[in-house]
């Protein structure tokens, strides 16, 4: 990570993989303008694994969906840079090279040569993510024949190879099942399977495992963990869950209401959290270790309306440290307290 | 009636064989061609003033469980026993419709979304108000100043009372449905996963809620939860769903630390932690939950059991006492060390 | 008994909140009930609005038509036969005086038909609040005043034709506002019929379920595999020549009703359905109210505003179907006059292209139809504010 003079984070520096600099994609309605993503900056790096956490509504998905170009309309990127580095073409001529995705025209072809073959999506919600009324076999290989050059039935082995190798039994005859036939659990593994089927540099995860049971859940991220040790991919885990991100990332970025708040090193985050947000959050979590019927700790309030974004730092309303004429005037911006931690807090400027 | 009577004086409600089977229907003339298992025989007994905690997976069972208890669905089989405020125990399948109601004093439901179980048409006042209106508090005045007590004591302002629901966030809103659930000061709360809706910064507010009310109105709890977490936190004892069964019943420290059933061991060891530190081994269980509507023979759990033998494919374990308050339901849950946390 | 960490603000104000923030309480949104949030969502749609406006006008037609009217509908007078609409002229040089020339009718030694001249030198001034033949307004007050006339229009010896006469003579403006009137409470009166049959009986085996569910669906399902126009048609044809003007109207209004409920009893249905299982009602349950104040309080209103919706959508459908039956000549039947009767005389393609005036009555049909549409569409779209 990379500071410039003002200590705000600066462009990326070369070794990243995915670099965002304060991103802000807006939704404008009738009711007023929903910032979803509101300056969000983070830093990838090649075959780790960033956890993204955040509550319910804080922007993750839309900034996911914002570095692969398809937000939803009438949401827009309305500032911003997502640096993103190109895979060499293969012979080696030409060398990696980062390309700023938030310039590309979202249905242009450099874009859709990156989405689904370098960026894979893992989505939400299962359910939505095939489509009913094509066998799960057809939709994989479409996607494979898009992005390689494959005919129909060289695409069919691929298919099959790469749903045993998420470990569905008997592949051969789930190819030819629609979605809603498969469990969750299954589902989720072949959506993982046509996702890795191009074999992209980058895998974003948007909650793989929300919709699942937990023991599910353990295959699942198992699964994941496997495959990227396989395949040295990079990871952006996107959850709500603190413990699918203690579990599995090397990175943290914490989101609140449109904005990463903090960012470091896993293990900084759960044992040395520097923004106040992070902190109460982890103090008022139940744990399974704890003592049977402690008093938690919460954070008071709740998560505003998207409306009504308070000014300033948008954690300040509900802030224990809230600095008043400080945290309601201005919003902080991230900067780098340690090596690799970057916090969003006036305490640290 | 006799059964419970001469039960400990203690016990609050008291299940026994608890069924619930869905019909399957197929075809034009809906012909019913197999049952959903849903809830398929729960003995459990909840005594007074404590949290019995009931976690299982998605599907397992526990709603349907717990609405079964409050008759808010008929049970297929199965009893349910209640001692109500004079000391007499009553078997609510006996009950006729207007008995039913007056007991509806007794037992209220914390329901798990916030955002579908207040009708939005109706005020905080109407909400809160309307229990103590259908069980004849007739005096508009009266109701206003209760409902006002009740906002005040799970948090919300009473100058609220005018306002509908969709002025609420999701938290506020559980808050709303808690006060409107203890508005008869019933003895029983049923409480269906009611923190997990909710935005994960808000949780802590209302499990503290539910605990400190807990004391102030001498509440039982069954306390239904998927994330064993919440479910450490606040219950005094926990009961295990798997497929329509209770495999295993314990006090909490002992449940979480000493496991007897590899179900509970395996849902134990899965529980995601927020640490770093301890990512702990999995057991990474094969497969998937069991069908209720097709469950395997003997042993629900036994396709997926790292432990099963060939009795477990054939037989259904008993429901055993293995150490006093501690129920199991497994053939080997003596000679089985299993891990628990911590 | 809250701790202060717990005081909650929904809009998420804290004490020490910025002053920024406009004082919660002003929120209007937060007390707004639900017929408030639908009134604002539908105010919105700009062209359900003016829908709705064109058709509260048409249903003010339906009340005053016989002020609107200037002639008895069914004067008749040989010597007036298909005259064509004359215009106004508003002034007179300069001065502001509305007015129309007199007409002669010669008949054309050729074609042996009538053909009309106008006569400028002869100016009939147009009165409002004219004197005009009898009528007894909101069928209460007995009153001679009219919207506009002439001067001498009560006994016949002046006369003005707006929309020109058909081939009796009878004035096509006149009729047309009295066709408006039968027209359009045909549809209203039909409406309320399925209306009360579908929430009825959707009610019943929505919320019965069982038997009653059973039996009502059977019959729904029989009643709409029939085909609609040809068991019209016979029902239709089916009515005594001999009844009164008064029996047909009913018996018409029950014919188009009677497919109508159906769809009604439909969405009622599956309102009831859906409704059951949801959280609130279910709540209302647990919490003791009686079923019927579990039906009453908490499930009819969550679902009368989809009623209110689907209602608009079906009127217009038995407007258009009186208008067709009637213009067949199986519907309402001179001496009544509707739309289908009126449109009947412009079923001749020759007739229509001598005198085209004939179709006028196609216009509001058109226009109502469109407007309840549109209408309705917007009601449906405000029927749920509570969407999330
Ligand atoms: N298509 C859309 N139109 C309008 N607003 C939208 C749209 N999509 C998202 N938003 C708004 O953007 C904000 C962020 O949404 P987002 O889906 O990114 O949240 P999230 O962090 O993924 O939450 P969750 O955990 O619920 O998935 C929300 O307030 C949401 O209301
Ligand atoms: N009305 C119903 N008709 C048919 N099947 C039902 C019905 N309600 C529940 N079931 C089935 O009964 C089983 C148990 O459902 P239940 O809702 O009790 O599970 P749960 O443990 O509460 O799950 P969750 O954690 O998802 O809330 C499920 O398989 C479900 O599909
Ligand atoms: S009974 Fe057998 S299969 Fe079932 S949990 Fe015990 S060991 Fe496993
Ligand atoms: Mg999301
Ligand atoms: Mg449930």
């Amino acid at each position: 990570m990379a500071v410039d003079s003002k200590g705000a984070l600066t462009a990326a520096p070369r070794e990243t993989l995915l670099s965002v600099r304060n991103l802000k994609t807006y939704f404008p309605q009738d009711e007023g303008t929903v910032k979803a993503v509101d300056g969000v900056s983070f830093d990838l790096y090649p075959g780790g694994t960033l956890g993204i956490v955040g509550e319910s509504g804080c922007g993750k998905s839309v900034t996911a969906r914002s570095i692969l170009g398809i937000v939803d309309r009438p949401g827009r990127i309305v500032e911003g840079e997502i640096h993103f580095r190109r895979r060499a073409i293969d012979g080696g001529a030409e060398a990696d090279r980062m390309v700023d995705l938030a310039t590309l025209a979202p249905n242009g072809p450099e874009m859709r040569a990156v989405r689904g073959a370098e960026i894979a999506l893992i989505f939400q919600e299962p359910r939505s993510s095939f489509s009913p009324v094509h066998t799960i076999g057809n939709q994989i290989d479409e996607v494979i024949m898009l992005h390689q050059q494959l005919d129909r039935r060289q695409a069919r082995e691929k298919t099959i190879e790469m749903l045993r190798r998420v470990g569905v039994s008997s592949p051969e005859e789930r190819v030819n099942q629609l979605s809603n036939q498969l469990s969750g659990g299954l589902r989720q593994r072949a959506m993982i399977a046509m996702a890795l089927s191009c074999n992209p540099s980058l895998l974003i995860a948007d909650e793989p495992t929300t919709a699942l049971d937990v023991t599910t859940q353990t295959q699942i991220l198992a699964l994941m963990r496997q495959l990227q040790q396989e395949d040295g991919m990079a990871i952006m885990l996107i959850t709500h869950d603190l413990g699918v991100i203690a579990e599995m990332a090397r990175d943290v970025a914490v989101m609140y209401l449109g904005r990463v708040v903090e960012q470091a090193p896993v293990d900084e985050i759960f044992h040395a959290p520097r923004h106040p947000y992070t902190q109460a959050l982890l103090r008022s979590i139940p744990r399974i270790r704890s003592g049977p019927r402690e008093r938690l700790t919460p954070i008071a309030g709740s998560v505003p309306h998207p409306y009504d974004r308070p000014s300033g730092c948008p954690f300040h309303p509900r802030c224990p440290e809230f600095m008043p004429g400080t945290c309601d005037r201005q919003a902080p911006s991230l900067r780098l307290v340690g090596d690799q931690h970057a916090v969003s807090c006036f305490l640290y400027e | 009636m006799t059964e419970l009577s001469s039960l400990p004086r203690q016990v609050l409600l008291r299940v026994a064989g608890l069924q619930k089977l869905f019909p399957i229907r197929k075809g034009l003339l809906k012909r019913t061609v197999g049952h959903v298992r849903a809830v398929d025989g729960v003995d459990f007994h909840i005594d007074e003033g404590e949290t019995l905690g009931l976690v299982g997976e998605s599907g397992c069972g526990k709603t349907t469980t717990a609405r079964c208890i409050l008759r808010a669905i008929e049970p297929t089989a199965g009893e349910v026993f209640m001692r109500v405020r004079d000391g007499s125990v009553i078997e609510m399948g006996q009950l006729r419709p207007s008995e039913l109601r007056a007991l509806r004093r007794e037992m209220q439901m914390i329901f798990q979304d916030p955002f579908t179980s207040l009708n939005p048409r109706m005020t905080l006042l109407d909400l809160v108000g309307e229990p103590l209106l259908v069980h004849g508090m007739k005096s508009g005045r009266e109701r206003e100043e209760r409902v006002a007590d009740l906002l005040r004591s799970v948090g919300l302002r009473p100058e609220y009372m005018r306002r509908f629901p969709h002025a609420f966030s999701g938290g506020e809103r559980q808050r709303i449905g808690i006060a409107r659930a203890l508005a008869l000061h019933p003895r029983l709360v049923v409480a269906d996963e009611p923190v997990s809706a909710l935005d994960v910064s808000v949780q802590a507010q209302i499990l503290n809620l539910l605990v400190d009310l807990q004391a102030e109105f001498q509440l039982t709890y069954l306390f239904v939860a998927h994330d064993l977490s919440v479910v450490r936190h606040i219950s005094n004892r926990v009961a295990v769903m798997y497929v329509g069964r209770i495999v295993e019943l314990a006090t909490t420290t002992e449940l979480f630390t000493t496991p007897k059933h590899p179900y509970t061991a395996a849902l134990l060891s899965a529980a995601p932690e927020p640490d770093p530190r301890i990512r702990s081994r999995r057991i990474v269980l094969e497969g998937e939950v069991a069908n209720p509507a097709a469950p395997p023979s003997g042993c629900y759990f036994h396709p997926r059991c790292a432990y099963a033998i060939d009795r477990c494919r054939t037989e259904a374990p008993a429901w055993r006492e293995v150490s006093p308050a501690h129920f199991v339901a497994c053939h080997r849950a003596q000679e089985l060390q299993l891990a628990g946390v911590d | 008994m809250a701790g202060p960490d717990l005081t909650l603000d929904p809009a998420g104000v804290p004490a020490h909140g910025p002053a920024a923030v406009a004082p919660v309480e002003d929120r209007r949104i937060f007390v707004a009930s639900q017929w408030q949030l639908t009134w604002w969502r539908f105010r919105k749609h700009r062209v359900a609005v003016v829908s709705g406006m064109v058709v509260i006008g048409f249903y003010l037609v339906v009340l005053g038509a016989d002020f609107l009217a200037y002639a008895d509908p069914n004067a008749s007078e040989a010597q007036r036969s298909l005259m064509p609409p004359q215009s106004i002229h508003w002034f007179d040089g300069w001065r502001l005086s509305p007015h129309v020339y007199a007409v002669k009718g010669v008949r054309d030694q050729q074609s042996f038909r009538r053909v009309y001249r106008e006569d400028p030198s002869q100016k009939i001034p147009v009165r409002f609040f004219a004197q005009g033949f009898e009528y007894r307004w909101l069928g209460l007050i007995p009153t001679t005043r009219h919207l506009i006339g002439v001067d001498g229009g009560r006994d016949g010896t002046q006369t003005i034709f707006l929309l020109g006469t058909d081939v009796q003579g009878r004035d096509l403006w006149s009729r047309l506002m009295y066709g408006t009137r039968i027209s359009l409470t045909i549809g209203l009166i039909g409406v309320t019929m399925s209306l009360f049959l579908g929430v009825v009986l959707g009610g019943l085996s929505g919320f019965y379920g069982g038997l009653a569910d059973t039996v009502i669906q059977r019959i729904i399902e029989i009643l709409r595999s029939i085909p609609t126009i040809p068991l019209w048609m016979g029902l239709a044809a089916a009515l005594p020549r001999h009844w009164t003007i008064l029996q047909v109207y009913f018996a018409i209004t029950i014919i188009i009703s009677l497919l109508a409920w159906t769809e009604l009893a439909r969405v009622v249905r599956g309102r009831f359905l859906t409704l059951r299982e949801e959280d609130f009602v279910v709540s209302a349950r647990l919490v003791g109210c009686s079923q019927m104040r579990t039906i009453f309080v908490h499930m009819v209103p969550s679902f009368m505003s989809h009623i209110i919706a689907a209602t608009t959508l079906a009127l217009p459908a038995m407007i258009i179907s009186e208008t067709a039956l009637s213009f067949l000549g199986l519907g309402l039947r001179p001496p009544a006059i509707s739309w289908g009767v009126l449109l009947q005389q412009a079923q001749n393609v020759q007739t229509v292209a001598i005198s085209p005036w004939l179709m006028l009555p196609a216009v509001p049909v058109i226009i109502v139809v469109m407007a309840f549409n549109f209408l309705g569409d917007g009601l449906r779209d405000a029927a749920d504010p509570y969407g999330r």
